[in-house]
């Protein structure tokens, strides 16, 4: 019996036919999932707070805005992950509790400081963009509810980069000040983003089940190396410069060419190590905690409300 | 002459919708659960929007290059006119809730009679924000009645908030000089008319969350005129910062 | 305070029907202590970007859904009744219209 629950998963799988909640899959399946749709939602979550810090001081009234609509469409998306998750049987109060002790984890680059104004122009033209490169493939995941939840998260996400990029270009464009900021911005943003595609192929386990599920659709290596490629092009438009100087255009590849990255400093940040994880958690943490009282409240009025119908119906 | 008093009166109007919106967007990343962090973010952005409205009106009117930025981010405390309810720190859920009750509701009666004002343009603003503001008064008037009728905790701090907020909400009412000569040239809100509305609609939604209401009681004011708290100056201080520190800069 | 609250909002299915003359069309879900709040929370959530005029909420709990291995005997058999689709029946190009 088993034997056949595999083969017909196996086979809907290569016939790209989606995975639903109800259909039989395999435990490490399900698995994998809850694990990467968790993380992911908590990456959203977390990653409002380093350019959340950036909404009460944004320099207009126009670029205020923008930032609330961004930083909110966080808030959704973190909102449409959880709840694909919720689909395989995990409740969004026990990816919660992973989150806050510590068991989960999260997109490494939100460990990291903003700044300056500038910093919110660099999020979102490199860690949206890294992030627009890791989504789009997941769009057609094999997981139906997750691949529902990202086509409505790459939908909403397209403005966010390009937000990031105007940013920088009219930094680009002004005082000696503002360009030394947007330089200075990507210099601290630009390795980082480039580790978020995860260690490299050889040293990323999990890789493989991933690709043959479908969950996966290409390699860490693979999608840095396009986002490497893009970058490369577009930074000439904003008249800065990116600090590796072994970036060069490789005629033979097709594809530029890049320094080593710091993996010492990747493992680092992921071990807790990074100059904000201990803030970011407590930050949420706080945010939870303090919470608690009022969805008690609601919880308990909402009960209120529903004994005193009962009693007019009887 | 006329100019001053409707400008005056335009950036009360907008400096109270900036000032609220910001307070608000505090919460952004911060809020009880996900879905009420989207909430009240979105409050944020209809109020910023309002604010953004009134300033360039109030630009437009002004001439000598005032944009919505100028006068949002180069005016110092005492020349901001929002009313001092607006700029008082969010404190927990249940100041912010009541907070935003009691100005919403304010704000529902002003936009409903701005919008015969004999200014098109204000009354064109109030009409478009009025359709925002419906939505506030019912999202923030069922959680007053949530957490009033909730438990015993949340019912507390409810009236912890009101202790701490009701002493700002004789202003809204309190007409400043320019408000009564708006009235007197029938632009602006006549304020006691919308005062009895305002006490009704309060009343009601407190009686159900269970929430008695202070006695007349000694009523703050100040802001309409350039006085506030301290909070203000800390709020701008934030705010302005980069228009400050690199003035004449794009952004 | 209690760390830990007893249980936590229950889960909510959101329709929206983008626009007049549409079916509601499922969206997403999302968790909300009643009725009024799912509706209020989905109209925050799901329509930031004026994507719908009607909103349905529906508690989780109380979505019926069919089995998938009963996906045959509930599916199938219309599969063999191509009559019923417009493109079963061969018509002359001059019938327009129809």
């Amino acid at each position: 019996m088993e034997k056949g629950l595999t083969d017909i998963f196996r086979d809907k799988i290569q016939k790209e036919i989606r995975i639903e909640p109800k259909d039989w899959m395999p435990e490490k399946y399900r698995q994998t999932l809850i694990r990467q749709i968790s993380q992911h939602a908590h990456s959203e979550i977390v990653g409002m707070l380093p350019e959340g810090n950036w909404i009460t001081r944004a320099p207009t009234l126009r670029r205020k805005a923008i930032l609330i609509a961004k930083v909110q469409d966080e808030a959704g998306h973190g909102l449409y992950l959880y709840s694909a998750a919720e689909t395989l049987g995990i409740t969004r109060d026990e990816m919660y509790d992973q989150l806050h002790s510590g068991k989960a984890k999260y997109s490494s680059i939100f460990n990291y400081p903003t700044l300056t104004w500038a910093d919110i122009g660099a999020i979102g033209w490199l860690v949206d963009g890294a992030a627009i490169m890791n989504q789009v493939p997941l769009c057609r995941s094999s997981f139906g509810p997750y691949a529902r939840a990202m086509v409505r998260v790459c939908k909403e996400e397209s403005f966010h980069q390009r937000q990031g990029f105007e940013i920088l270009l009219t930094l680009g464009k002004g005082s000696p000040e503002q360009r030394r900021m947007a330089q200075d911005a990507l210099n601290r943003w630009w390795w980082p983003s480039i580790m978020m595609f995860g260690p490299k192929d050889d040293e990323s386990p999990n890789t493989i089940q991933s690709m043959q599920w479908k969950i996966k659709r290409f390699t860490n290596d693979e999608l840095r190396q396009k986002f490497i490629d893009v970058c490369a092009e577009q930074v000439k438009l904003l008249g800065l410069v990116i600090p590796d100087k072994d970036l060069t255009w490789n005629e033979a590849t097709g594809h530029y060419d890049f320094g080593p990255i710091n993996w010492d400093e990747f493992w680092q940040v992921i071990k807790g190590n990074g100059p904000c994880n201990k803030e970011r958690l407590e930050t949420r943490k706080k945010a939870w905690e303090e919470g608690a009282w009022v969805r008690e409240a609601a919880s308990a009025y909402a009960e209120k409300i529903e004994r005193k119908k009962a009693l007019l119906v009887y | 002459m006329h100019n001053k008093t409707l400008i005056d009166y335009t950036l009360h109007l907008a400096d109270n919708a900036l000032i609220i919106g910001h307070r608000n967007s505090e919460w952004c990343g911060h809020g009880p659960v996900l879905e009420q962090d989207i909430a009240i973010s979105n409050i944020a952005l209809d109020l910023i929007g309002q604010a953004r409205n009134f300033y360039q009106y109030a630009a437009t009117v002004s001439g000598n290059g005032a944009t919505e930025d100028t006068l949002a981010y180069l005016r110092d405390a005492i020349d901001f006119k929002n009313i001092l309810l607006v700029e008082l720190p969010n404190g927990d859920w249940a100041q912010t809730i009541l907070k935003q009750f009691f100005f919403s509701t304010y704000q529902y009666f002003l936009y409903q009679q701005l919008q015969n004002s004999k200014d098109a343009q204000l009354a064109a603003i109030a009409e478009k924000a009025l359709k925002e503001v419906t939505y506030h008064v019912r999202w923030s008037s069922e959680w007053v009645i949530r957490l009033g009728d909730g438990t015993l905790e949340s019912k507390n701090r409810m009236l912890r908030a009101i202790d701490e907020i009701w002493s700002y909400t004789g202003e809204m009412f309190l007409a400043a000089s320019y408000e009564l000569q708006g009235i007197r040239e029938e632009y602006a809100v006549d304020l006691s008319e919308i005062q009895k509305n305002w006490v009704q609609k309060i009343t009601s939604v407190c009686i159900e969350a269970t929430l008695p209401l202070p006695a007349d009681t000694w009523m703050q004011s100040g802001g309409k005129e350039g006085k506030h708290t301290e909070y203000l100056g800390f709020i701008l201080a934030d705010m302005q910062f980069l228009q400050r520190a690199y003035p004449d800069a794009d952004w | 305070m209690s760390s830990q609250p007893k249980q936590e909002w229950p889960l909510w299915e959101i329709f929206i029907r983008s626009k007049q003359g549409l079916d509601h069309k499922h969206v997403g879900s999302l968790h909300a202590a009643d009725a009024q709040m799912a509706i209020e929370n989905a109209r925050d959530v799901y329509t930031r970007r004026m994507e719908g005029i009607s909103i349905w909420a529906v508690e989780s709990k109380y979505i019926h859904a069919s089995n998938p291995s009963d996906a045959e005997s509930l599916y199938d058999p219309a599969n063999d009744k191509a009559y019923r689709h417009p493109t079963f029946y061969t018509l002359p190009d001059e019938v327009k219209h129809m």
